[in-house]
Protein backbone atom coordinates (compact mmCIF):
# COMPACT_ATOMS: atom_id res chain seq x y z
CA UNK A 1 0.00 0.00 0.00
CA UNK A 2 2.31 2.21 0.65
CA UNK A 3 4.65 1.46 -2.23
CA UNK A 4 1.18 2.65 -4.18
CA UNK A 5 0.42 5.41 -2.56
CA UNK A 6 4.07 6.78 -3.27
CA UNK A 7 3.75 6.09 -6.87
CA UNK A 8 0.96 8.20 -6.60
CA UNK A 9 2.46 10.92 -5.26
CA UNK A 10 5.39 11.12 -7.51
CA UNK A 11 2.96 10.62 -10.43
CA UNK A 12 0.87 13.17 -9.01
CA UNK A 13 4.43 15.44 -8.46
CA UNK A 14 5.55 14.79 -12.15
CA UNK A 15 2.08 16.34 -13.22
CA UNK A 16 2.23 19.26 -11.40
CA UNK A 17 5.85 20.14 -11.79
CA UNK A 18 6.19 19.27 -15.18
CA UNK A 19 2.73 19.73 -16.97
CA UNK A 20 2.09 19.24 -20.47
CA UNK A 21 5.62 20.43 -21.26
CA UNK A 22 7.21 17.21 -20.26
CA UNK A 23 6.16 14.92 -23.37
CA UNK A 24 9.47 13.11 -23.19
CA UNK A 25 10.46 10.21 -25.92
CA UNK A 26 7.07 7.69 -25.52
CA UNK A 27 5.14 9.40 -22.68
CA UNK A 28 7.30 7.23 -19.95
CA UNK A 29 7.12 7.40 -16.37
CA UNK A 30 10.23 8.99 -15.24
CA UNK A 31 10.71 6.65 -12.08
CA UNK A 32 12.76 3.43 -13.55
CA UNK A 33 15.95 3.01 -12.07
CA UNK A 34 18.94 2.45 -14.66
CA UNK A 35 21.65 2.89 -13.20
CA UNK A 36 24.46 0.79 -12.35
CA UNK A 37 27.02 -1.71 -14.17
CA UNK A 38 24.90 -5.01 -14.86
CA UNK A 39 27.64 -8.08 -15.18
CA UNK A 40 26.64 -11.29 -17.47
CA UNK A 41 25.35 -14.33 -15.49
CA UNK A 42 23.75 -16.34 -19.08
CA UNK A 43 24.02 -16.64 -22.37
CA UNK A 44 21.90 -18.38 -25.38
CA UNK A 45 21.44 -18.13 -29.00
CA UNK A 46 21.50 -21.62 -30.43
CA UNK A 47 19.75 -24.59 -28.65
CA UNK A 48 21.76 -27.10 -26.46
CA UNK A 49 25.11 -25.52 -27.20
CA UNK A 50 26.34 -25.11 -23.32
CA UNK A 51 24.00 -28.65 -22.55
CA UNK A 52 25.71 -30.77 -24.74
CA UNK A 53 29.24 -29.30 -25.47
CA UNK A 54 30.59 -27.70 -22.46
CA UNK A 55 31.43 -30.03 -19.23
CA UNK A 56 29.74 -29.03 -15.77
CA UNK A 57 33.38 -27.67 -14.15
CA UNK A 58 32.83 -25.18 -17.20
CA UNK A 59 29.19 -24.11 -17.56
CA UNK A 60 29.20 -21.00 -15.86
CA UNK A 61 32.39 -20.20 -17.82
CA UNK A 62 30.84 -20.64 -21.27
CA UNK A 63 27.75 -18.60 -19.80
CA UNK A 64 30.04 -15.22 -19.30
CA UNK A 65 32.20 -15.54 -22.33
CA UNK A 66 31.27 -13.14 -25.22
CA UNK A 67 30.88 -15.03 -28.03
CA UNK A 68 33.82 -13.86 -29.94
CA UNK A 69 35.68 -15.11 -27.30
CA UNK A 70 34.32 -18.77 -26.90
CA UNK A 71 36.12 -19.96 -30.26
CA UNK A 72 39.53 -19.50 -28.56
CA UNK A 73 38.49 -20.57 -25.21
CA UNK A 74 36.34 -23.81 -26.03
CA UNK A 75 37.19 -25.45 -29.64
CA UNK A 76 39.07 -28.20 -27.96
CA UNK A 77 36.08 -28.94 -25.37
CA UNK A 78 33.31 -29.49 -28.18
CA UNK A 79 36.12 -31.22 -30.29
CA UNK A 80 36.25 -33.89 -27.91
CA UNK A 81 32.78 -34.01 -27.04
CA UNK A 82 32.69 -34.86 -31.11
CA UNK A 83 34.71 -37.32 -30.65
CA UNK A 84 32.97 -39.12 -27.77
CA UNK A 85 29.83 -39.04 -30.25
CA UNK A 86 31.39 -41.39 -32.87
CA UNK A 87 31.28 -38.15 -35.00
CA UNK A 88 33.00 -38.05 -38.60
CA UNK A 89 30.60 -35.82 -41.09
CA UNK A 90 27.48 -34.60 -40.96
CA UNK A 91 24.12 -34.06 -43.93
CA UNK A 92 25.46 -30.84 -44.27
CA UNK A 93 29.26 -32.27 -45.14
CA UNK A 94 31.21 -30.60 -42.33
CA UNK A 95 34.17 -32.22 -40.73
CA UNK A 96 34.45 -32.49 -37.50
CA UNK A 97 36.99 -29.32 -36.94
CA UNK A 98 34.34 -27.72 -39.25
CA UNK A 99 31.18 -28.90 -37.25
CA UNK A 100 33.06 -27.91 -34.03
CA UNK A 101 34.04 -24.39 -35.61
CA UNK A 102 30.65 -23.97 -36.74
CA UNK A 103 28.80 -24.83 -32.99
CA UNK A 104 31.43 -23.32 -30.79
CA UNK A 105 30.79 -19.29 -31.27
CA UNK A 106 27.24 -19.55 -29.50
CA UNK A 107 25.22 -17.03 -31.76
CA UNK A 108 22.06 -17.43 -33.84
CA UNK A 109 22.28 -16.88 -37.75
CA UNK A 110 19.15 -14.59 -38.56
CA UNK A 111 18.32 -13.72 -41.94
CA UNK A 112 16.61 -10.23 -42.76
CA UNK A 113 14.93 -11.55 -46.01
CA UNK A 114 13.04 -14.58 -46.42
CA UNK A 115 11.87 -17.67 -44.29
CA UNK A 116 13.50 -17.27 -40.67
CA UNK A 117 13.68 -20.99 -39.61
CA UNK A 118 16.47 -23.70 -37.67
CA UNK A 119 15.85 -26.05 -40.34
CA UNK A 120 12.42 -26.65 -42.66
CA UNK A 121 13.50 -28.73 -44.76
CA UNK A 122 14.60 -26.33 -47.30
CA UNK A 123 16.47 -23.51 -45.38
CA UNK A 124 18.73 -24.22 -43.10
CA UNK A 125 20.09 -21.78 -39.95
CA UNK A 126 18.16 -18.78 -41.19
CA UNK A 127 16.38 -17.97 -37.26
CA UNK A 128 14.33 -19.96 -35.22
CA UNK A 129 10.64 -20.01 -35.07
CA UNK A 130 8.76 -21.66 -32.06
CA UNK A 131 7.43 -24.43 -34.26
CA UNK A 132 11.22 -25.49 -35.61
CA UNK A 133 11.96 -28.73 -34.25
CA UNK A 134 15.38 -27.77 -33.33
CA UNK A 135 16.33 -30.79 -31.45
CA UNK A 136 15.61 -33.01 -34.50
CA UNK A 137 18.00 -30.88 -36.62
CA UNK A 138 20.59 -30.98 -34.06
CA UNK A 139 20.00 -34.66 -33.48
CA UNK A 140 20.32 -35.33 -37.47
CA UNK A 141 23.49 -33.05 -37.58
CA UNK A 142 25.24 -34.74 -34.75
CA UNK A 143 24.49 -38.57 -35.00
CA UNK A 144 23.19 -38.80 -38.43
CA UNK A 145 26.92 -39.13 -40.55
CA UNK A 146 27.24 -37.93 -43.67
CA UNK A 147 23.84 -39.29 -45.51
CA UNK A 148 21.71 -38.43 -42.45
CA UNK A 149 20.82 -41.82 -42.65
CA UNK A 150 23.38 -43.38 -39.56
CA UNK A 151 22.23 -43.91 -36.04
CA UNK A 152 18.27 -43.85 -36.73
CA UNK A 153 17.88 -44.22 -33.10
CA UNK A 154 18.89 -41.58 -32.45
CA UNK A 155 18.36 -38.90 -34.71
CA UNK A 156 14.87 -37.90 -33.90
CA UNK A 157 12.84 -37.92 -30.63
CA UNK A 158 9.58 -38.27 -31.81
CA UNK A 159 8.18 -35.49 -29.98
CA UNK A 160 7.80 -32.90 -33.16
CA UNK A 161 5.59 -30.21 -31.82
CA UNK A 162 4.81 -28.09 -28.79
CA UNK A 163 1.98 -29.36 -26.27
CA UNK A 164 -0.20 -26.22 -27.01
CA UNK A 165 -0.91 -24.15 -30.35
CA UNK A 166 0.56 -20.82 -31.19
CA UNK A 167 -0.67 -17.60 -31.42
CA UNK A 168 -1.18 -16.24 -35.60
CA UNK A 169 -0.54 -13.03 -33.91
CA UNK A 170 1.47 -11.12 -31.03
CA UNK A 171 3.13 -12.37 -28.71
CA UNK A 172 2.77 -15.64 -30.68
CA UNK A 173 3.59 -17.30 -27.97
CA UNK A 174 0.75 -19.33 -26.07
CA UNK A 175 -0.88 -18.57 -22.84
CA UNK A 176 0.17 -20.78 -19.88
CA UNK A 177 -1.04 -23.68 -18.37
CA UNK B 1 1.21 -33.12 -9.44
CA UNK B 2 3.75 -35.43 -11.36
CA UNK B 3 4.48 -32.20 -13.65
CA UNK B 4 5.39 -30.99 -10.35
CA UNK B 5 7.69 -33.78 -9.33
CA UNK B 6 9.46 -33.82 -12.41
CA UNK B 7 10.16 -30.04 -12.62
CA UNK B 8 11.62 -31.17 -8.39
CA UNK B 9 13.78 -34.06 -9.85
CA UNK B 10 15.05 -31.80 -13.02
CA UNK B 11 15.96 -28.72 -10.77
CA UNK B 12 17.55 -31.65 -8.00
CA UNK B 13 19.55 -33.48 -10.75
CA UNK B 14 21.12 -29.87 -11.81
CA UNK B 15 22.30 -29.38 -8.28
CA UNK B 16 23.85 -32.04 -8.07
CA UNK B 17 25.15 -31.80 -11.46
CA UNK B 18 24.39 -34.60 -13.22
CA UNK B 19 23.93 -34.46 -16.95
CA UNK B 20 21.15 -32.50 -18.76
CA UNK B 21 19.88 -31.87 -21.82
CA UNK B 22 17.84 -29.27 -23.06
CA UNK B 23 17.53 -25.89 -24.82
CA UNK B 24 18.88 -23.96 -22.39
CA UNK B 25 17.42 -24.94 -19.27
CA UNK B 26 19.36 -24.78 -16.17
CA UNK B 27 22.28 -25.33 -18.26
CA UNK B 28 24.50 -23.94 -15.04
CA UNK B 29 24.62 -23.70 -11.11
CA UNK B 30 24.87 -20.04 -11.16
CA UNK B 31 21.59 -19.48 -13.24
CA UNK B 32 19.55 -22.48 -12.32
CA UNK B 33 16.32 -20.98 -10.95
CA UNK B 34 15.51 -21.77 -6.77
CA UNK B 35 18.49 -21.53 -4.37
CA UNK B 36 20.73 -20.37 -6.85
CA UNK B 37 22.73 -16.39 -6.37
CA UNK B 38 21.12 -15.04 -8.89
CA UNK B 39 17.69 -16.73 -9.54
CA UNK B 40 15.33 -15.54 -12.62
CA UNK B 41 18.52 -15.11 -14.58
CA UNK B 42 18.51 -19.01 -16.17
CA UNK B 43 17.54 -18.42 -20.20
CA UNK B 44 15.55 -20.99 -21.37
CA UNK B 45 15.64 -20.18 -25.09
CA UNK B 46 16.10 -17.82 -27.36
CA UNK B 47 14.55 -17.31 -31.13
CA UNK B 48 14.39 -15.32 -33.65
CA UNK B 49 11.60 -14.85 -36.27
CA UNK B 50 10.27 -12.58 -38.94
CA UNK B 51 6.88 -11.83 -37.81
CA UNK B 52 4.34 -14.10 -39.13
CA UNK B 53 1.72 -11.15 -39.73
CA UNK B 54 4.27 -8.49 -41.08
CA UNK B 55 7.67 -9.32 -43.78
CA UNK B 56 9.27 -6.50 -42.38
CA UNK B 57 9.22 -7.07 -38.50
CA UNK B 58 11.96 -9.32 -36.58
CA UNK B 59 10.56 -10.97 -33.59
CA UNK B 60 12.71 -12.02 -30.85
CA UNK B 61 12.43 -13.87 -27.78
CA UNK B 62 13.99 -14.39 -24.78
CA UNK B 63 12.42 -17.12 -22.35
CA UNK B 64 13.76 -17.84 -18.46
CA UNK B 65 13.18 -19.72 -15.42
CA UNK B 66 12.37 -22.82 -17.17
CA UNK B 67 10.19 -25.77 -15.77
CA UNK B 68 7.67 -23.67 -13.59
CA UNK B 69 4.51 -25.48 -13.01
CA UNK B 70 1.16 -23.83 -12.74
CA UNK B 71 1.49 -23.10 -9.36
CA UNK B 72 4.83 -21.95 -9.38
CA UNK B 73 4.35 -19.28 -12.21
CA UNK B 74 1.30 -17.83 -10.18
CA UNK B 75 4.28 -16.50 -7.80
CA UNK B 76 7.02 -16.29 -10.60
CA UNK B 77 8.31 -12.47 -10.83
CA UNK B 78 11.09 -11.23 -13.07
CA UNK B 79 13.84 -9.80 -10.54
CA UNK B 80 14.02 -6.27 -10.87
CA UNK B 81 18.35 -6.44 -10.95
CA UNK B 82 18.17 -8.64 -13.62
CA UNK B 83 18.96 -6.94 -17.50
CA UNK B 84 17.60 -9.22 -20.30
CA UNK B 85 19.80 -7.89 -22.96
CA UNK B 86 18.99 -9.43 -26.75
CA UNK B 87 22.56 -8.63 -29.05
CA UNK B 88 22.87 -8.42 -32.44
CA UNK B 89 25.47 -8.10 -34.64
CA UNK B 90 25.37 -6.91 -38.06
CA UNK B 91 29.14 -6.96 -39.10
CA UNK B 92 29.49 -10.66 -39.04
CA UNK B 93 32.35 -10.31 -36.55
CA UNK B 94 29.96 -11.69 -33.43
CA UNK B 95 30.45 -8.29 -31.06
CA UNK B 96 27.09 -6.95 -30.52
CA UNK B 97 26.88 -3.83 -32.39
CA UNK B 98 23.10 -3.23 -31.16
CA UNK B 99 21.74 -4.06 -27.76
CA UNK B 100 18.04 -3.97 -26.67
CA UNK B 101 18.04 -3.90 -22.87
CA UNK B 102 14.78 -4.82 -21.01
CA UNK B 103 14.68 -3.90 -17.02
CA UNK B 104 11.20 -5.11 -14.92
CA UNK B 105 10.30 -2.45 -12.13
CA UNK B 106 7.18 -2.34 -10.38
CA UNK B 107 5.36 -4.70 -12.68
CA UNK B 108 6.61 -2.83 -15.76
CA UNK B 109 8.84 -3.59 -18.55
CA UNK B 110 11.19 -1.19 -19.97
CA UNK B 111 12.47 -1.90 -23.54
CA UNK B 112 15.49 0.47 -24.21
CA UNK B 113 16.92 -0.02 -28.07
CA UNK B 114 17.56 -0.90 -30.34
CA UNK B 115 20.66 1.26 -29.72
CA UNK B 116 24.97 0.74 -29.51
CA UNK B 117 25.81 -0.46 -26.41
CA UNK B 118 28.33 1.36 -24.51
CA UNK B 119 30.87 -1.12 -24.34
CA UNK B 120 30.30 -4.33 -26.07
CA UNK B 121 31.06 -7.53 -23.79
CA UNK B 122 30.02 -8.98 -20.62
CA UNK B 123 29.20 -5.75 -18.62
CA UNK B 124 26.56 -3.43 -19.65
CA UNK B 125 25.04 -0.48 -18.45
CA UNK B 126 21.77 1.34 -19.50
CA UNK B 127 21.62 2.66 -22.40
CA UNK B 128 18.82 5.54 -22.71
CA UNK B 129 19.90 7.36 -25.31
CA UNK B 130 17.53 5.38 -28.00
CA UNK B 131 14.06 4.16 -28.28
CA UNK B 132 12.43 3.17 -25.02
CA UNK B 133 8.98 1.27 -24.91
CA UNK B 134 7.07 0.65 -22.10
CA UNK B 135 4.35 -2.06 -20.82
CA UNK B 136 2.83 -3.51 -17.60
CA UNK B 137 3.78 -7.35 -17.10
CA UNK B 138 0.79 -9.84 -17.96
CA UNK B 139 0.10 -11.71 -14.36
CA UNK B 140 -0.88 -14.83 -14.32
CA UNK B 141 -4.13 -15.86 -14.98
CA UNK B 142 -4.43 -12.62 -17.34
CA UNK B 143 -7.66 -12.65 -19.86
CA UNK B 144 -5.45 -11.84 -22.52
CA UNK B 145 -1.71 -10.46 -22.80
CA UNK B 146 -0.59 -7.13 -22.10
CA UNK B 147 1.23 -5.40 -25.14
CA UNK B 148 2.33 -1.67 -26.18
CA UNK B 149 4.10 0.02 -28.75
CA UNK B 150 5.72 2.87 -29.53
CA UNK B 151 6.56 5.60 -32.23
CA UNK B 152 9.38 3.51 -33.71
CA UNK B 153 7.41 0.75 -33.98
CA UNK B 154 8.49 -1.54 -31.72
CA UNK B 155 5.80 -3.58 -29.51
CA UNK B 156 6.51 -5.84 -26.34
CA UNK B 157 5.19 -8.03 -24.18
CA UNK B 158 6.63 -9.62 -20.96
CA UNK B 159 4.90 -12.31 -18.52
CA UNK B 160 4.45 -15.94 -18.32
CA UNK B 161 4.12 -18.07 -21.67
CA UNK B 162 3.65 -21.97 -22.35
CA UNK B 163 7.38 -23.09 -22.60
CA UNK B 164 7.48 -24.00 -27.02
CA UNK B 165 10.35 -25.56 -26.39
CA UNK B 166 9.45 -29.49 -26.71
CA UNK B 167 11.91 -33.22 -26.84
CA UNK B 168 11.64 -36.37 -25.05
CA UNK B 169 14.77 -35.05 -22.19
CA UNK B 170 13.59 -38.19 -19.98
CA UNK B 171 14.55 -40.66 -22.74
CA UNK B 172 17.65 -38.72 -23.70
CA UNK B 173 18.99 -38.87 -20.39
CA UNK B 174 18.92 -42.53 -20.70
CA UNK B 175 19.94 -43.16 -23.73
CA UNK B 176 23.12 -40.92 -21.99
CA UNK B 177 23.06 -43.30 -19.61
CA UNK B 178 23.23 -46.06 -21.41
CA UNK B 179 20.33 -47.76 -20.00
CA UNK B 180 18.53 -47.23 -23.57
CA UNK B 181 19.99 -47.12 -26.85
CA UNK B 182 17.23 -44.89 -29.14
CA UNK B 183 14.71 -42.93 -28.33
CA UNK B 184 11.08 -44.56 -28.16
CA UNK B 185 7.95 -43.75 -30.53
CA UNK B 186 5.68 -41.49 -29.55
CA UNK B 187 8.04 -39.50 -27.64
CA UNK B 188 7.52 -37.65 -24.45
CA UNK B 189 7.52 -34.10 -24.51
CA UNK B 190 9.22 -33.38 -20.92
CA UNK B 191 8.29 -29.45 -21.17
CA UNK B 192 4.52 -30.47 -21.95
CA UNK B 193 2.43 -28.80 -19.49
CA UNK B 194 5.03 -25.99 -17.89
CA UNK B 195 5.89 -22.72 -18.49
CA UNK B 196 8.52 -20.33 -18.78
CA UNK B 197 9.06 -16.01 -17.81
CA UNK B 198 9.13 -14.66 -21.53
CA UNK B 199 10.22 -11.29 -23.05
CA UNK B 200 9.14 -10.88 -27.00
CA UNK B 201 10.58 -7.90 -28.51
CA UNK B 202 8.90 -7.58 -32.80
CA UNK B 203 10.21 -5.12 -34.72
CA UNK B 204 10.68 -3.04 -37.80
CA UNK B 205 13.31 -5.04 -39.46
CA UNK B 206 14.95 -1.77 -40.77
CA UNK B 207 15.83 -0.62 -36.35
CA UNK B 208 18.37 -3.69 -36.69
CA UNK B 209 20.44 -2.03 -39.60
CA UNK B 210 20.65 -3.03 -43.43
CA UNK B 211 22.71 -6.13 -43.48
CA UNK B 212 21.62 -9.43 -45.16
CA UNK B 213 21.69 -11.44 -42.13
CA UNK B 214 22.31 -10.91 -38.82
CA UNK B 215 23.76 -12.44 -35.70
CA UNK B 216 21.53 -12.86 -32.51
CA UNK B 217 22.24 -13.92 -28.92
CA UNK B 218 20.66 -13.59 -25.51
CA UNK B 219 22.46 -12.30 -22.39
CA UNK B 220 21.05 -11.91 -18.64
CA UNK B 221 23.06 -9.77 -16.76
CA UNK B 222 22.31 -8.70 -12.75
CA UNK B 223 23.53 -5.78 -10.12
Amino acid sequence: MLRINKHYLLALFAIVSLGATSCDKDDVDDNFDTSGTYIQNDQMARPAINTVFVGSARKNEFNTTAPSAMSAAFTAQFLSVLTGFGYSSNALGMDKATFAGALVTDVLNVKMNGPTTFFDGTNVLTGRALADDVIDTELLLIFGGASGGSNPGLTRDNVNANDKSFLSVFPYLAAPF
Amino acid sequence: MKLRILAGGLIGMAILGGVLFAADHIDAPAVTGAGSTSPGNDITDIYAFQSPADNSRMVLVINTQGLLSPAATATASFPSNVMYEFNIDNSGDNVEDLVIQCLVQNGKMRVYGPVAPGTPGTNSTVRTNGPVTEVNVTGYGATSPATASNGNGIKIFAGPRDDPFFFDLARFKDILAGTQSAFRSPGVDAFAGTNVMSIVVELPKTLLGNAASINVWGETKSK
